[in-house]
């Protein structure tokens, strides 16, 4: 048992040290800085120690309404999270059994992972003014201009935002479910059916608890990936409905203060908040299923 | 009449159940990437003005595109510089990205013994790529400046005269960027592949006098090549279709397609975006269909 370890293994844990250290190096480095004294800067040296550029953040950020954008996000993610989950379930349950077209939707789902964003982005930005010229012409055209008076567009966080969250979530939630339902023992289920237990039950009390924890790691991907999602929503919002990912694309060129760094420390908290807490979840869910 | 009760049987029939099971996955997929695509496709024969755009069939917006690329060669029309300068943040990024991740992967599948050591140090690599990519791009920025960490370090300690100004906003800087996001896109699936290589064929190589090398590179490598085309796959369309990461690191100075596209948007020029759109993701398959056929031959070798 007490083998003695190759060299090869300190070389290669010495690799490994060093790249987890260029993973989370520069993370630290802005969360150091965002508590940078008043009169500091971008770069070190730390002039003191504060909680300044917090105070100013929380009072926004010139004219860009951040807050505004940091509720939307949150909003969005919170919707694209259930949304993944419910769906990628489901789907998860078509893909245990053989039905036509099976190869193709599977192959549709890799396909949304590829394209590159911008053209995803592009082509909802492009069906959106299409649809909403569909709709000022059918109003008109209806003799109910007056209806589509105030209408600008159908696009929105909810409509076209949603719509380009859910192709870059979704294929995420469904390589997730198969992994789970090809390890799946089917016995359990059998066994719930010989003891009279309807379709219904069968799920509830047998196959949720078994795959709860998989579901907890759809959701962390859901939310985070929305909540960090900016090529794909690029083109594909309403005026005036950015997200916070792209409000911070924006500021990287306009702000020149660690107020940007302490935007920073607080995205990367609501990140590692909910993904903390998914894995606490996991690893509950785990132990009351052993 | 009995062919409408059999229609009418067959939904709630069980057959009918996984079709409905999977038919939201298959709407959203239909509305917002499907439909998308076709439509992109269709505007980049349509013609446009300032403030409109009307249906047609010309080939106008791909003349666009290519213009004088025929006439200007030798030297390199607008579109090809940028297709050869973006073609060279993939390679660079993919070797770089390719190496390093193997070389975690198979620590962490081979060198690593416990289930338990195994899933936290994943999970340390992973957990990255939950948090923000722009926020990790901005955080390069205190190290990599003129007056970063780094140029301090470097200066202070004689080793160069004066700070260096290729460390950010160059290429140098798009190139570590792209590595710091993406080498777990490699590291997921090259795990995933060696975790199912049987431990068996490591001692029969062993046994049969293969050298730490040998063994690595005749039977690890081959057995994780699904792996590694599918993490190549990944990271090489990233990058070609990135504008954000190029933006962002680059100082807003370096071309890609990516930007042109996003540039022609703000200029609401739709079926122009869409005919450049249509030549990146034709690009992008070619060089997926290279990457699987490539591998493919090498299996029948």
């Amino acid at each position: 048992m007490a083998q003695r370890r190759p060299p090869a293994f300190y070389a290669l844990a010495t690799v490994f040290g060093l790249f987890v250290l260029f993973l989370y190096g520069p993370m630290l480095t802005i969360i150091v800085l965002s508590f940078q004294g008043p009169t500091g800067g971008l770069t070190f040296p730390l002039h003191g120690v504060s909680t300044h550029w917090f105070v100013r953040l929380w009072g926004g950020l010139g004219v860009v309404d951040i807050w505004a954008a940091f509720g939307r996000s949150l909003k969005l993610g919170a919707v694209v999270m259930m949304l993944t989950v419910l769906i990628s379930l489901l789907a998860g349950y078509a893909f245990r059994r053989r039905f036509r077209g099976s190869a193709f939707v599977f192959y549709t789902a890799v396909a949304s992972l590829i394209v590159p964003s911008i053209i995803v982005s592009l082509g909802i930005a492009v069906e959106f003014r299409l649809l909403d010229a569909l709709i000022r012409w059918a109003a008109e055209s209806a003799g109910l201009a007056g209806l589509v008076d105030g209408f600008t567009t159908s696009a929105g966080t909810f409509t076209s935002g949603l719509g380009a969250h859910l192709t870059w979530t979704l294929p995420f939630g469904l390589l997730i479910m198969f992994a789970v339902f090809n390890r799946f023992d089917r016995r359990y289920e059998e066994a719930a059916r010989d003891l009279g237990a309807t379709p219904r039950q069968t799920f509830r009390h047998v196959v949720l608890p078994l795959i709860a924890p998989s579901l907890v790691g759809i959701a962390l991907f859901g939310f985070t990936l929305s909540w960090d999602e900016a090529a794909r929503s690029s083109q594909a919002l309403g005026a005036d409905q950015n997200t916070l990912p792209l409000e911070l694309t924006g500021l990287t060129t306009t702000v020149t203060n660690p107020e940007i760094y302490a935007l920073g420390t607080v995205t990367t908290g609501v990140s590692f908040a909910v993904i903390v807490v998914s894995l606490l979840l996991i690893r509950a869910l785990q132990r009351r299923r052993a | 009449m009995e062919r409408i009760h059999r229609r009418l049987s067959g939904l709630i029939a069980p057959a009918a159940v996984p079709y409905w099971q999977v038919a939201p996955l298959a709407g959203v997929f239909a509305v917002f990437f499907l439909l998308p695509l076709a439509i992109t496709v269709a505007v980049s024969f349509w013609r446009y003005t300032e403030y409109s755009m009307s249906p047609a069939l010309v080939g106008d917006n791909y003349a666009s595109v290519f213009a004088g690329c025929l006439a200007e060669l030798p030297a390199l029309c607008v579109t090809f510089k940028t297709y050869v300068s973006t073609l060279k943040f993939c390679l660079l990024v993919w070797l770089v990205t390719l190496v390093l991740g193997f070389t975690v992967a198979y620590f962490l599948a081979f060198h690593v013994r416990s289930l338990t050591w195994q899933t936290v140090l994943f999970l340390l690599c992973t957990i990255p790529f939950w948090t923000s990519n722009v926020i990790r791009m901005i955080s390069w920025v205190p190290l990599l400046g003129r007056n970063g960490l780094v140029n301090t370090v470097l200066v202070a300690s004689g080793a160069v005269p004066a700070p260096l100004e290729w460390l950010l906003f160059s290429d140098f800087a798009v190139v570590l960027a792209f590595v710091h996001l993406y080498t777990m896109f490699m590291i997921v699936p090259i795990f995933n592949s060696m975790s199912r290589i049987d431990r068996a064929l490591l001692e029969a190589a062993r046994d049969a006098g293969a050298s730490a090398w040998q063994t690595v590179w005749n039977v690890v490598v081959p057995l994780s090549r699904p792996g590694l085309v599918i993490g190549s796959i990944f990271v090489v369309t990233l990058v070609m279709g990135d504008y954000v990461t190029i933006g962002v690191m680059g100082g807003q100075q370096i071309a890609s397609v990516g930007k042109i596209i996003q540039v022609e948007l703000s200029y609401l020029q739709f079926p122009l975006a869409a005919a450049n759109a249509v030549v990146l993701l034709g690009a992008v398959l070619a060089i997926i269909c290279t990457m699987t056929r490539l591998v493919d031959l090498r299996r029948e070798l």
